[in-house]
C-alpha cells in the first residue's frame, strides 16, 4: 500500500515537472500585485510590520487554495457544482434569518460572519450558470435566459437584503459574464438589459426605507459631506497630489496625516495613486488588464463549455473589482464597498479570489491538447 | 455525454462563438479601463497643481473646544452644582498603534480601571480617530507628576486640564439637582455630534437632564496646524465656545435643608410651593445619595450598596412616589362638595362611629369609637370625622368627585420640569374598567372619599393641589427655574413662567369655609394638629392624613388604637399665613403611626423655619395684619 501510494506520489510529481499544472505567466503576474499590495500596505499601516505579516499569512491561505484547486479536474468540480451552489444559498437564508450586523457600519468584524456565505456564492453563481448552460444548446433561447435569471437572482438578492449591495453586484455580473460569454444574442442581451432597466422602478417600490436611503447616498454622496462625500474629496486630494511620478513610498501626507479614510482597505488604491504617481497606477492598470486578457485566453483554450463559461466569467468578474473600486476613489462611480483586489486589506476576499484563480489554473492544465 | 443531449451540440461552432465573444468583452474592458486610467490622467496631471495645494493645506485640522457648562444656583445664588479645574487623561487613538499595548503600560503609571478602559473603547466607535478620547478622569497631583515624568513612553497621550462638575451640597440636591454623568451609547443615538464634539459629560436626572439644552452651551473651535506627524504646532485662530446658560432654581437652600432635617434620615418626602406663583420652594426626598459619585463613574461597590439598600435612595420620592392621600383629601372633598351643590354651607352629619351604605350591612368607621356626634363641615375637618366624607361622597357620586378632584390636579403630572413624574390613580368608574374590566361599587365610592381606596398621589401632587386650594382654586403652573443667566456679567433674566389659570371656585364663601376648618385643625381647640401648632406666629391652614398600606378595598378601621406604627403612613398638607399664603407644603413619612403624631410637627418644622425663622430675624410676616412683601424673593434674602 505504502510503496503503491509513493509511487504514484512520484509519478504526479513527474508529471507536474513534464507538464506543468500551473500557468506560469498569470502566477507571475498574480504574484507581482500581491507583492504591491503588501508593499502598499506597510506603507498604508503607517509601517506596522503585523499588517503586512497578516496580509502575506492571508496570502499563503490564498495561494494554498489555488494550490488545491488547481489539483481538482473541471469535471469533478462540474459534478459538485448544484451541491457548492445549493449549500451557498442555503448558508445565505441562514445569514438571513439568525445573522447579525446588519447595520450600516460594513467595516464591523461582524463582516467576517457576515461575508462567508456570500464569498462563496462570487465562485459558485457563475460555476451554477456555466454547469446549466454546459447542457444547453448554444447560444441559449429564452428558456435557457429566464433560468440563468433565477439562478443569478436568488443569490444576488438575497446577497441585497442583507444588505450588501457590493457583494450583490460582484455575484450578480460573474453570472452575467458566463451568460454573456456563452453567445446569447445582442438582441437578446438588449432586450435583457431593458427589463432591467424597467423594473428597477418597481423594485425601488419593493425597499425598505433604510434601504432607499442607502441607494439615495450611493446617487448623491454629496448629501453626506461629513461621511461618504468628505471620503471621496480627501480621495481625490490624495491621487490628484500623487501627480505624474508620486510623492515616494511613505511620503504621502493624505494617509499618514489620517485625512483618508480606511486608507488599509477600501481606500487603499488612495494610497498608492499618491506615492507612485500615474507611472504607478498605469503599471497596476496594466498588470490587471493582463491577468484578465490571460484569463479570458485560458477560457477560450478550454477543454469544454463549463470551463469555458467559468474561466471566462472569472477572468470577466477581475475587472469589476478594479472598476468600481477605482472608480470609488476616484469619485467617478458611487461609494460601494468593494475591495482593490489583491491589495486591499482583508482576508476573504484574497482567499475568494485566488480560489478562483486556483480553478483557472484547474481549466489550463485540462485545456484541449493543441491540434 | 453527447448522447444525452436533446439536440447535437455543435462543439467547433460554441468555441468559436465563445471566442468572439471573450474578444468584445475584452474590449469592453480595455476601454472601460482606459476611461478608469483617463480619470487619473485628469487627476493627477491635469489638476495635480489644485490638489497637490490641497494637500499641503490639509495640514490643518479643527479642533473643538468644549464650552464649559452652565452653574445652578438657588433663589438666593447659593451654588449647588459647579465646574472645579481638574486633569484628565486623554488618548488619541490615531496616534497610537496598538491601543491594548498601550493600555497595559499605562497602567504601571497611572491606575486604570477595567471600567475606564470599557468606556473608553466603547467610545471610540462614534467617532473620528483624530479626536483625542478622554481615558481617565480626576486625576490627582500625583499622577499628573508620575505620568509627566513617562510621558516620553507614550506617544499619542495626554494629560489635559479640564473642568469637572462638582454639587458642592451632595446629597441634598441628588434629587432635585441630578448628576451629570459620562456620554455613554444610548446619548450618542440622539445627540447632535457636532454640539457635543469634545464634551465628555452629559445631564441624566433632575434639573441637569431637563435643562441640558440650556445648561450645555455651544462649543467653539480652533484651527489648529500639524506637522508631519499629526502634532500640533500652533493655534491658527479660534472661535470661543459660548457657556452654557447659568440656572437660579426657586429652591432656597435654607428652607430645603431644614426640610431635609426634620425627616432625621427616615423616609419620606416633602414639597413646599409658593402658591402666588407656583415657584417650588423645597423638594425633598429622604434618603437621598451623593451626586457626586456618578460624575466620574459610580464604582461598582456604591453602585450596589445604592440599589441593594433597602430605602432605596436612588428613588425620588416626592417625584414618583405613590401615597395614599388619606384624610388629607378632605378639605378638596368639602370644596367640592359645597362648590356642586350636594351640601350647604352649615349642613351636618350625625357621626355614630359606624357609616353604613342604606340596604347594606358592612360598616365604615371613625376614628372615634361610638362617633363625634353632630357635625358640620369646619368641625368634620377639624376632628377628620370620617361619617361627613363618606356620606358626602355617597351622595356625589365617583364620577362627580374625580371630575371635580382633576381641577387640583390629581390624577395627571403636575408638569414640573423634571422628567420621569408620577401620574398617580384619581379613581374614577372609567379608570377602573380600563384598569381592571370591572364595574364600580358603591363601597370604593364611601373610602375614596377619605382618601383611601385606589387613590395614589405623588407627594409634588399633594403640594400642587395644596397650592392651587392656597391660591383660592388659581393655578400657577409649578415649576423649578426661577431664572436664568448667559454669563456672571449678564443680568439675570427671569425665566417665562406659565401662565396662570384664574380660579375655578365659583363661591368663595365656600371656599372661607373649608379654610376655616383647616385653620381649626391647627388653631381649634379640638383639631387633630392643634397640640402641634401650638403657639405658632402666624396662623397656618393643615390636615392631617393617616395612610392604611395594607387595607385597600376593606373596612377602614381606627389607626390610632394601633400599636404597630410601621404600618402607617403619615402625611400632613398646609398653608401659611391663612392671610396672605406664601408657602403651600405637603409632607409624606413612610413609616409612622399618624399623621398628627409624627407629620404636623414635621411640618411646623419647615413652615417655622420660613415664616418664623428661629434665628430672630424679623421677617414681617409674623404680624397677620402686615401685608406680605409684593415681590417673593423679597422675603428670603432679607433673613440672611
Amino acid at each position: 500500500m505504502m510503496a503503491l501510494n509513493l509511487d504514484r506520489l512520484a509519478a504526479a510529481a513527474r508529471s507536474q515537472l513534464r507538464r506543468p499544472r500551473l500557468d506560469l505567466p498569470l502566477l507571475l503576474a498574480l504574484m507581482l500585485v500581491a507583492a504591491i499590495g503588501l508593499v502598499t500596505l506597510y506603507s498604508a499601516g503607517d509601517k506596522d510590520a503585523s499588517i503586512v505579516l497578516n496580509q502575506g499569512a492571508r496570502f499563503l491561505m490564498g495561494g494554498l487554495a489555488l494550490v488545491i484547486m488547481s489539483r481538482i479536474p473541471p469535471s469533478t468540480l462540474r459534478n459538485w457544482t448544484p451541491w457548492f451552489y445549493a449549500v451557498g444559498v442555503v448558508l445565505l437564508v441562514l445569514v438571513e434569518l439568525v445573522g447579525e450586523g446588519r447595520g450600516s457600519n460594513r467595516w464591523l468584524d461582524l463582516k467576517f460572519v457576515r461575508f462567508q456565505p456570500s464569498e462563496l456564492l462570487k465562485l459558485s453563481t457563475p460555476m451554477m450558470v456555466a454547469w446549466y448552460l454546459h447542457a444547453r444548446t448554444l447560444p441559449p433561447d429564452w428558456r435557457d435566459l429566464l433560468m440563468v435569471a433565477v439562478i443569478i437572482g436568488i443569490p444576488a438578492g438575497l446577497i441585497a437584503e442583507q444588505p450588501d449591495l457590493g457583494t450583490s453586484l460582484l455575484v450578480a455580473a460573474s453570472g452575467a459574464f458566463a451568460l454573456f460569454l456563452s453567445g446569447l444574442s445582442w438582441w437578446r442581451i438588449a432586450s435583457l438589459l431593458g427589463t432591467v432597466a424597467a423594473a428597477a422602478p418597481v423594485a425601488w417600490h419593493f425597499l425598505h426605507e433604510y434601504q432607499r436611503n442607502r441607494v439615495r447616498m450611493f446617487m448623491d454622496p454629496e448629501s453626506d459631506p461629513l461621511g461618504n462625500g468628505w471620503h471621496i474629496i480627501q480621495s481625490e486630494i490624495a491621487v490628484g497630489a500623487g501627480g505624474v511620478f508620486g510623492k515616494g513610498w511613505h511620503q504621502g501626507s493624505q494617509s499618514r496625516l489620517e485625512f483618508l479614510p480606511e486608507h488599509t482597505t477600501d481606500f487603499v488604491f488612495s494610497v498608492f495613486s499618491e506615492e507612485f504617481g500615474l507611472i504607478g497606477v498605469l503599471l497596476l492598470i496594466s498588470l490587471y488588464v493582463f491577468i484578465i486578457g490571460r484569463s479570458l485566453w485560458i477560457a477560450a483554450n478550454a477543454k469544454d463549455t463549463y470551463s469555458r463559461l467559468l474561466a471566462g466569467s472569472i477572468g470577466m468578474s477581475f475587472f469589476v473589482y478594479v472598476m468600481v473600486n477605482g472608480g470609488m476613489i476616484t469619485g467617478l462611480l458611487p461609494v460601494v464597498g468593494v475591495p482593490l483586489p489583491l491589495v486591499s486589506y482583508g482576508g476573504t476576499s484574497v482567499v475568494s479570489l485566488l480560489t478562483g484563480f486556483g480553478v483557472l489554473m484547474s481549466i489550463h492544465a485540462h485545456r484541449k491538447l493543441a491540434r | 455525454m453527447n448522447l444525452r443531449r436533446s439536440k447535437l451540440k455543435d462543439g467547433a461552432r460554441e468555441v468559436a462563438l465563445f471566442q468572439r465573444r471573450a474578444i468584445v468583452g475584452f474590449l469592453i474592458i480595455v476601454v472601460f479601463l482606459g476611461v478608469l486610467a483617463a480619470r487619473f490622467v485628469h487627476l493627477q496631471v491635469v489638476r495635480h497643481d489644485e490638489f497637490a495645494t490641497r494637500a499641503d493645506q490639509n495640514r490643518i485640522k479643527l479642533r473643538p473646544i468644549p464650552p464649559a457648562r452652565g452653574l445652578i444656583f438657588d433663589r438666593n445664588g447659593t451654588l449647588l452644582a459647579d465646574n472645579t479645574a481638574a486633569f484628565r487623561l486623554e488618548v488619541i487613538p490615531e496616534q497610537v498603534k496598538d491601543v491594548n499595548a498601550l493600555l497595559e503600560k499605562l497602567r504601571d503609571v497611572v491606575p486604570v480601571t477595567d471600567d475606564d478602559i470599557k468606556r473608553f473603547k466603547e467610545q471610540r466607535k462614534g467617532r473620528r480617530g483624530f479626536n483625542s478620547l478622554p481615558l481617565r478622569f480626576r486625576l490627582s497631583e500625583d499622577e499628573v507628576a508620575k505620568f509627566a515624568v513617562n510621558r516620553w513612553r507614550f506617544h499619542g497621550v495626554e494629560v489635559v486640564p479640564y473642568l469637572t462638575r462638582t454639587y458642592p451640597r451632595g446629597a441634598e440636591f441628588g434629587h432635585v439637582v441630578g448628576y451629570v454623568s459620562r456620554i455613554d451609547e444610548s446619548d450618542l443615538r440622539d445627540l447632535d455630534v457636532t454640539r457635543y464634539a469634545g464634551t465628555t459629560h452629559i445631564g441624566k436626572t433632575g434639573i441637569e437632564r431637563y435643562y441640558e439644552k440650556l445648561l450645555h452651551g455651544e462649543p467653539g473651535y480652533e484651527r489648529v496646524e500639524v506637522n508631519a506627524d499629526g502634532r500640533v504646532l500652533r493655534v491658527l485662530d479660534s472661535t470661543p465656545p459660548t457657556p452654557g446658560r447659568n440656572l437660579y432654581l426657586s429652591i432656597d437652600v435654607r428652607l430645603q435643608e431644614a426640610a431635609e432635617a426634620v425627616f432625621e434620615g427616615k423616609p419620606g418626602a416633602a414639597v413646599a410651593i409658593d402658591p402666588r406663583n407656583g415657584e417650588v420652594l423645597a423638594m425633598v426626598s429622604v434618603p437621598s445619595f451623593d451626586p457626586n459619585l456618578f460624575v466620574n463613574g459610580i464604582s461598582h461597590f456604591d453602585y450596589r450598596s445604592l440599589i441593594g439598600s433597602p430605602l432605596r435612595p436612588l428613588l425620588h420620592r416626592a417625584l414618583v412616589g405613590t401615597y395614599k392621600p388619606g384624610s388629607t383629601m378632605k378639605p378638596f372633598m368639602g370644596i367640592a362638595g359645597l362648590e356642586q351643590g350636594v351640601r350647604r354651607l352649615d349642613d351636618t352629619v350625625l357621626s355614630t362611629g359606624e357609616f353604613h351604605i342604606p340596604g347594606q350591612a358592612r360598616g365604615y368607621r371613625d376614628h372615634r369609637r361610638g362617633g363625634h356626634g353632630r357635625v358640620d363641615l369646619v368641625e368634620s375637618l377639624a376632628q377628620s370625622v370620617n361619617t361627613y366624607f363618606y356620606s358626602l361622597a355617597l351622595d356625589m357620586g365617583i364620577d362627580r368627585m374625580s371630575g371635580y378632584l382633576a381641577k387640583f390636579g390629581f390624577g395627571a403630572r403636575t408638569g414640573i420640569d423634571l422628567g420621569g413624574e408620577g401620574v398617580g390613580v384619581l379613581p374614577s368608574k372609567d379608570w377602573k374598567r380600563a384598569m381592571f374590566d370591572k364595574p364600580w361599587y358603591p363601597g370604593e365610592t364611601v373610602i375614596a372619599g377619605i382618601g383611601q381606596g385606589y387613590w395614589v398621589v405623588t407627594p409634588v401632587q399633594l403640594a400642587n393641589a395644596t397650592a392651587i386650594l392656597a391660591a383660592r382654586g388659581e393655578h400657577h403652573p409649578i415649576h423649578l427655574l426661577r431664572a436664568t443667566q448667559s454669563g456672571f456679567n449678564a443680568p439675570i433674566e427671569p425665566a417665562v413662567a406659565a401662565t396662570a389659570e384664574p380660579s375655578f371656585i365659583l363661591n368663595m364663601s365656600h371656599w372661607e369655609r373649608v379654610r376655616d376648618g383647616l385653620v381649626a385643625v391647627v388653631a381649634g381647640p379640638t383639631g387633630t394638629a392643634a397640640r402641634s401648632f401650638a403657639g405658632a406666629p402666624y396662623t397656618a391652614a393643615g390636615k392631617t392624613g393617616t395612610a392604611q398600606n395594607f387595607s385597600r378595598t376593606g373596612n377602614e378601621v381606627d389607626t390610632r388604637g394601633l400599636s404597630d406604627a410601621q404600618r402607617h403612613q403619615a402625611l400632613f398638607v398646609a398653608f401659611a399665613p391663612v392671610e396672605q399664603p406664601q408657602i403651600a407644603l405637603a409632607l409624606v413619612m413612610e413609616v409612622a403611626a399618624s399623621g398628627s403624631r409624627d407629620a404636623a410637627p414635621l411640618a411646623r418644622q419647615i413652615l417655622d423655619s420660613w415664616l418664623a425663622p428661629p434665628s430672630g430675624a424679623t421677617t414681617g410676616v409674623t404680624a397677620p395684619a402686615t401685608p406680605a412683601p409684593a415681590a417673593p424673593a423679597a422675603l428670603p434674602e432679607a433673613t440672611r
